[in-house]
């Protein structure tokens, strides 16, 4: 019981002699170290890893092997489609469905409640979960992309306006979803009961009407309707725009309507915002 | 408000929830450096005091200052300046032990080295463990690592040490005497009477949200432990008497007998006899 046998085991002691200084330290500082200790705990945690970040790749490889091989267009298989809809629905796993159910849980399990106790700012809470989401999804698409490159023919895209328009449908869908998830984080009434169901059953039915799970041309119209009110059917078709541009005449409209996938998932940006903003509490409603 | 120079100082502390009347009208005053303890059973307004002088709740009525701040509008400079020791939190299973002590070292301009905090504690050699790898006892000293490490000047400990075998809890007795020797004032709620005896220079007994009595755990219940129970045998057998002078009762006892009074004893209300008496009054 010597401070000299436990000196080794402090990994993050160079944190603690920096902070050593009379004033606080700053919103960076602690966000940075809240993304560090996020992106620990997503990647060590079994089940974020397989159901979070696994489970697009695996439907990947089981719909390619089930479906790919058919013809639709010229030069254009299901299993290109499968590949720029599972990335979609892997940024919305990464980050809808993933905070939804990791701050329920942290909610429930007094984690924010401890948080809102100590002088770490709110603000470097939600930069951390952003750090963590965003690495989570790059980690997510590129798996995919792998795959697509190994077993489906995919060709990355060599246009610097293809990429441009991967970055910002990324990064508002990212910013959309991530705000859905915040929120929905309150919906469950406990965590461990049905945690997981709540968030996870509206994402997906999401997934088989958007051009996940089902090749988007083959969704009945009034289905698409509907889809088309939700972020994930617009991060799609801005993926297929990028990696599947030749399916062009697959879509409905004919027609990668960028503009309006900007608009649709700006506001869902704007409504996320508003929504996380008036239900966002540190600490469970069962906690009185 | 510091004028006051007292930690902790509340007055007409209220708080409802719906029409249930949790704090009816709290008073408390904590100097600096005391180690005061609320004690009461479940449900007689303990956490919800403790957490509006943490900041975590509004009051809907009274005056509250804490280290000169009023918690409801408290900055992160303050929150620096206390320690909060949570009642049952469970949280980051995959970091270990270290990485979470560091990680909350972090929030703060002037944390103590995590590696003494872990070994204040007794879990030095779990420092690198995972934290879904303790056992209950060991969560609940990683939680006061947590509420101590930001080197706070006021540590609330929500009922510490419920859940922990003996020995952890005289190891745990022990690390707050240690704390309190250096000058950290500690708010401690439980419903253990021998904690707040063992630990605490005040106790406060609350009770349907109203404290019932104050003082010295030596002194609680003042007229109840004043009164001594003088007690002796004679031919019909055991004899019992409540007196305020238990020294003149045995003389004149003395005296009956002409020397040893068969079966003498004379005892006092324990702390615990005083707090059953005291909650016991209200339902």
């Amino acid at each position: 019981m010597t401070a000299s046998t436990s000196l080794p085991a402090s990994p993050g002691a160079p944190l603690a002699v920096g902070a050593a200084r009379p004033p606080l330290p700053s919103l960076w500082r602690v966000a940075l170290a809240r993304g560090r200790v996020e992106l620990k705990s997503f990647f060590r945690e079994r089940q974020s890893v397989v159901f979070i970040l696994a489970m697009p790749a695996i439907m990947l490889v089981l719909l390619g092997a089930i479906f790919g091989k058919e013809a639709n267009a010229p030069g254009v298989t299901i299993g290109d489609l499968y590949v720029a809809g599972l990335i979609g629905g892997g940024v919305m796993a990464t980050s809808y469905q993933n905070l939804g159910i990791s701050i329920a849980f942290e909610r429930e399990r007094f984690t924010l409640k401890r948080l809102r106790g100590t002088p770490m700012p709110a603000a470097a809470y939600f930069l951390g979960k952003i750090i963590q989401v965003i690495v989570a999804a790059i980690a997510e698409v590129a798996v995919l992309l792998v795959i697509g490159l190994l077993f489906y023919h995919l060709r990355l895209p060599t246009s610097v306006a293809a990429w441009w328009t991967f970055t910002w449908v990324f990064v508002l869908g990212v910013a959309a979803c991530s705000l859905l998830g915040i929120a929905a984080s309150s919906l469950p009434r406990s965590a461990a009961r049905n945690g997981v169901a709540v968030v996870t059953l509206p994402f997906v039915v999401l997934q088989f009407i958007s051009g996940v799970y089902v090749p988007f041309f083959l969704v009945p119209p009034w289905l698409r309707d509907i889809a088309s009110v939700f972020p994930l059917e617009w991060m799609c078709l801005g993926m297929r725009s990028v990696f599947v541009p030749r399916a062009v005449t697959l879509e409905p409209g004919h027609s990668w309507q960028h503009g309006q996938t900007a608009v649709v998932l700006a506001a869902w940006v704007v409504a996320g915002l508003v929504l996380c903003l008036t239900t966002f509490r540190w600490r469970s409603p069962r906690d009185s | 408000m510091e004028a006051t120079g007292l930690a902790v100082r509340a007055r007409g502390l209220r708080k409802s929830y719906g029409r249930v009347e949790a704090v009816r009208g709290v008073d408390l005053e904590i100097p600096p450096g005391e180690v005061f303890a609320l004690l009461g059973p479940n449900g007689a307004g303990k956490t919800t005091t403790v957490e509006i002088l943490e900041g975590y709740r509004h009051r809907d009525g009274g005056e509250v200052s804490v280290l000169g701040t009023d918690p409801q509008h408290a900055d992160r400079a303050w929150r620096a300046r206390i320690g909060i020791v949570l009642q049952l939190a469970s949280d980051a299973p995959e970091l270990t032990v270290a990485e979470m002590i560091s990680h909350f070292a972090g929030f703060y301009p002037s944390p103590r080295p995590p590696a003494e905090v872990i070994d204040l504690v007794g879990l030095t050699d779990k420092a690198r463990s995972r934290i879904a790898a303790l056992s209950g006892g060991q969560q609940r000293r990683l939680d006061v690592a947590l509420g101590l490490i930001g080197r706070p000047e006021l540590l609330f400990l929500d009922e510490p040490t419920t859940g922990f075998d003996p020995e952890a809890r005289r190891a745990f007795w022990e690390v707050i005497r240690v704390l309190s020797g250096s000058g950290v004032t500690v708010l401690l709620t439980t419903h253990y009477l021998d904690e707040a005896a063992a630990l605490a220079d005040r106790v406060a007994v609350i009770s349907g949200g109203v404290i019932v009595a104050e003082g010295a755990p030596a002194d609680l219940g003042g007229q109840l432990t004043a009164e001594a129970v003088v007690s002796w045998q004679d031919h019909d057998g055991r004899q019992s008497q409540r007196t305020a002078e238990p020294t003149a009762m045995v003389a004149s006892l003395a005296t009956r007998y002409g020397g040893e009074v068969p079966g003498l004893t004379v005892t006092r209300p324990s702390l615990e006899d005083v707090y059953l008496e005291l909650i016991g009054g209200r339902p």
